[in-house]
């Protein structure tokens, strides 16, 4: 149920916006996002863009992505030990035993 | 680009001074000095009678674009001569069985002559008009390449219309000018066909049925029941792309897009593709079966294959190429490009020992430049029976591919 | 921007996060019992388009055998019931009614067929990207009845609410909202209360808490000690979801984590939410193979019956609906249901597909009783389609 994409701002026109996805190009509204401008990009939904994208975010998000893989490379060399974040209790479900089994 | 004048304004009697108003030219009128065909701007139901008005339709506007030996006397049949004594001039056909050619203009099915290709399509796009093409491109192109596939030298094509009353003469005009340059582009010829007109509400716009002929060569025979376990799998191009420019046009989904659609003939680049292989191999059995990926796309055409292989294909999603625009539409409507349909695409399962010769033999022609290898057939005997298609993603997981239902529709979820 | 969001999804990036979960699952069942075969973690994915991702990415075959990843209820499609569906198809079949509708529905079987064969049927059903275009579609066309069919969650509800706002700026007497609208949270919830689970973590919809705000699902952590994570839709987003939950299994603190910052907010969209708090309110809701389940669909408010296409059209509706369900938020199979399907179970991580009495037999992808086989994504349909990979 959440079929959303993100696309380029190319012009804004009151409630609307044409915007740009990989050169394709379609009106859609912007009536329920905050002021947008060219440039944005915007999250699209069923023709009505539903929040503006977060750069800084984004940015984050890669840097914890080149972290990880940071992290797991040196791993893999055998430079760190394999848990980083150490295991401390484990809070899990016991699975359930056989005669509880449905069916 | 509408032609307004025809060259041969004596026989076809019509002299057209704006798109939308014309007068008879009084040398057709064979009663007297009276107009005969009042010549309106929108085929109309009248035009379907049969007689007169059916008459003066087909000769002025659609036998007068499509015109050479065979069809001008726009008679029930056309009278067709084979080129099997000698052979067309492709070099290919000389030298293997010289005996044969006597021997094939006999009507028994023999396999070790040449043999007829005959297909047949009906095609109903809509919009008629499309980034890329149109409905007339459409119709000749694909049976082209049905024949194609089969290895055939597609020669002749037949042109079926059903005409929605209202269809605007320009739009009909446009369409047939299409049939007219991609008859051309493919070296075939139109040559015989048949147009009705039916009331409005009972078409949408415009209908068109093609019926093709071609010649295979003897020893070419192309089945899924030679493929076998390590064949590679290839492709001339970029897939989704007629899929996506069609959806762009459509009514109430319109958006503008890069995309445009691949619709073109394939005959001269399969047939450059054969030669090439026959000349480095003594045959063309390195290429096990063609395909062209039309309705249902790339995916539903491999699980063909592979079921009819009774063998997995897996093919690389990394190998796969898509046109700037087509992931992103797609994206934005939620459909796959491996299931939207290809107009200009042939996929060719092929003898691994020769799949660099066949990618560099389709990229030397401009029709697939982009030719590369997409996967490969990964094993014969499957427990079980059928063959499966399988997707490795390009984080490298593996998907399974199955049979489409229904067309793809843009989604929420 | 794209060049980043081009970075961020990355096939490296997804074999580092792929190698991290393979080390983090050895800690976590560092020490079996001997003889005591370990159970597989269960985590669920609440969103249709997060099964369809997980799938379509190749992640579902990937992480097979590591993780055991249970698709939920989220799925437009999967969860509409036979009655509602039927309704819809009554609609279509209406006289001087054309029925606007996401392609999703089509597809869908009811009692009596599908949308799709309403229109080979002759009636007049028109797949619309956008609620918006269904508004133009009464704008085109003055003489005629338009029908909006309002199915999804929570990130389809504002655009519904704002072609209801165009409708009543155009005072439009043609275009009409069937409303279906459900509401996740509350399913996930009754869910959860209706008996055991065996589910470890959520992997929750990252486009709905982009309308709803972060601490949409934080009932998980808060109220039920379940890890949960709001997750994005690249291979990568949902690989960083799953880590951040064996990171809280791990630590032994469950907690609402948010992975998908780059979209979705604390506060989620606060227009969004007041445009739909304007036009509707909450109500119960049928839900295929659970049942009725209280608060967890949307209704128009009374200044807004005029688009109500049920009241429009003199539609007869499902009388359940009406009723109350006293005290327990238990979920209550409605008479159409099958009493042998199992999505319940299912979906609740206590039963596997083939466990189900109709699997494969009476409820097939062709002929779909419950909602983990209506979908191609579903648990059963998953399970039935894509058995054996090479």
């Amino acid at each position: 149920m959440c079929l959303a994409v993100p696309v380029r701002v190319v012009q804004v026109d009151g409630d609307m916006a044409t915007v740009d996805l990989q050169g394709n190009r379609k009106q859609v509204s912007i009536a329920l996002v905050s002021e947008t401008k060219a440039g944005d990009y915007l999250l699209l939904h069923a023709g009505v863009a539903l929040q503006v994208l977060d750069e800084e975010e984004a940015l984050e998000t890669l840097k914890l992505l080149e972290e990880l893989a940071e992290a797991q490379r040196q791993i893999d060399d055998g430079e760190e030990e394999a848990d980083p974040q150490g295991v401390g209790r484990l809070r899990r479900r016991p699975p359930p035993a056989p005669d509880e089994e449905r069916r | 680009m509408d032609t307004f004048l025809d060259s041969d304004t004596e026989r076809q009697g019509f002299m057209m001074a704006r798109e939308d108003q014309y007068r008879v030219n009084e040398k057709t009128n064979e009663e007297g000095s009276e107009p005969l065909y009042e010549a309106r701007p929108k085929v109309e139901l009248a035009h379907g009678d049969g007689g007169k008005l059916t008459h003066e339709l087909v000769r002025g506007e659609i036998a007068s674009r499509l015109s050479n030996p065979a069809l001008d006397p726009l008679t029930d049949s056309a009278a067709l001569p084979l080129p099997l004594n000698p052979l067309p001039p492709l070099s290919h056909f000389t030298g293997n069985t010289p005996g044969d050619t006597g021997a094939s203009t006999s009507a028994s099915a023999s396999t070790t002559g040449p043999r007829l290709a005959l297909t047949t399509d009906s095609y109903v796009v809509n919009p008629i008009f499309f980034p890329g093409g149109d409905i007339g491109r459409l119709a000749v192109a694909g049976t082209v390449n049905d024949l194609a596939v089969a290895g055939a030298r597609p020669l002749y094509l037949t042109l079926g219309l059903i005409i929605e009353a209202g269809l605007s003469l320009n739009e009909l005009r446009r369409v047939i000018d299409s049939v007219a340059a991609t008859a051309a582009q493919a070296g075939v010829e139109i040559v015989t066909g048949d147009t009705k007109v039916v009331e409005r509400g009972k078409g949408d716009k415009l209908y068109v049925n093609t019926a093709g002929v071609g010649l295979i060569p003897t020893g070419r025979e192309f089945a899924a029941r030679a493929v076998r376990a390590g064949d590679k799998v290839i492709i001339n191009g970029a897939v989704g792309s007629h899929g996506v420019a069609v959806l762009s046009s459509r009514q109430g989904l319109e958006f503008s897009t890069p995309v445009v659609s691949d619709c073109a003939p394939l005959s001269g680049l399969i047939e450059e593709c054969l030669t090439v292989v026959a000349a480095v191999t003594g045959g063309t059995s390195a290429i096990r079966v063609m395909r062209d990926p039309t309705r249902g796309g790339l995916a539903t055409t491999l699980v063909e294959i592979s079921s009819a292989a009774a063998a997995d294909i897996i093919i690389d999603e990394t190998a796969i190429l898509l046109e700037p625009g087509v992931q992103g539409a797609c994206d934005m409507l939620g459909l796959d490009p491996l299931y939207l349909a290809n107009e200009g695409k042939v996929i060719m399962v092929v003898d691994p020992a020769h799949a660099e010769t066949v990618v560099t033999a389709l990229t030397k022609h401009p029709l697939g430049r982009d030719a590369v290898i997409i996967g490969e057939v990964s094993g014969r005997e499957r427990e079980g029976g059928s063959g499966r298609l399988f997707l490795r993603t390009k984080i490298g997981g593996t998907r399974p591919l199955t049979m489409l239902t229904g067309e793809p529709l843009p989604r929420i979820c | 921007m794209q060049n980043l969001l081009n970075k961020l999804d990355q096939p490296e990036h997804a074999r580092a996060l792929l190698d991290r979960i393979d080390g983090l699952l050895a800690k976590i069942n560092k020490e079996p019992a001997p003889g005591v075969p370990q159970p597989l973690l269960k985590f669920m994915e609440v969103c249709g388009t997060h099964t369809m991702a997980i799938s379509r990415t190749g992640l579902r075959g990937l992480l097979a055998g590591k993780i055991d990843l249970l698709s939920g209820p989220g799925c437009p499609v999967c969860v509409t019931s036979d009655p509602d569906i039927d309704l819809m198809i009554g609609i279509a079949g209406k006289e001087g009614v054309i029925t606007a509708t996401f392609g999703d529905m089509m597809r869908v079987p009811g009692s009596r067929g599908s949308l799709n064969q309403a229109q080979s049927g002759g009636a007049d059903v028109r797949v619309v990207y956008s609620p918006l275009d269904a508004v133009a579609l009464a704008q085109e066309n003055s003489d005629r009845q338009v029908v909006f069919l309002g199915v999804g969650f929570e990130t389809t509800t504002p655009t519904v609410a704002l072609a209801l706002k165009h409708a009543e700026a155009l005072d439009l007497d043609n275009f009409s909202v069937f409303v279906n609208h459900k509401l996740t949270p509350p399913a996930v919830k009754a869910l959860i209360q209706s008996g055991d689970v065996d589910i470890d973590g959520f992997i929750c919809p990252g486009h709905v808490s982009a309308v709803l705000g972060a601490r949409g699902f934080a009932f998980l952590p808060e109220e039920f000690m379940l890890p949960a994570v709001v997750a994005g839709f690249a291979a990568v987003d949902i690989l960083l979801g799953i880590v951040s939950l064996l990171e809280q299994l791990a630590s032994g603190k469950p907690l609402m984590d948010n992975k998908y910052k780059r979209v979705v907010r604390p506060q989620g969209n606060t227009a969004a939410q007041r445009l739909v708090d304007t036009y509707f309110r909450v109500a119960p809701a049928q839900w295929r193979g659970l049942g009725v389940i209280p608060g967890s669909g949307l209704e128009l408010r009374d200044a807004y019956q005029r688009f109500d296409a049920s009241d429009r059209l003199q539609l007869d509706c499902n009388p359940d609906l009406g009723r109350e369900t006293k005290g327990s938020a238990k979920l209550e199979k409605p008479d159409d249901t099958s009493p042998d399907c199992s999505c319940g179970e299912i979906l609740r991580g206590m039963a596997k597909p083939h466990q189900c009495r109709l699997f494969g037999t009476a409820c097939t992808p062709e002929r779909p009783i419950g909602p983990c086989m209506v979908s191609s994504e579903g648990a059963c349909a998953a399970h039935y389609l894509y058995g054996h990979l090479p």
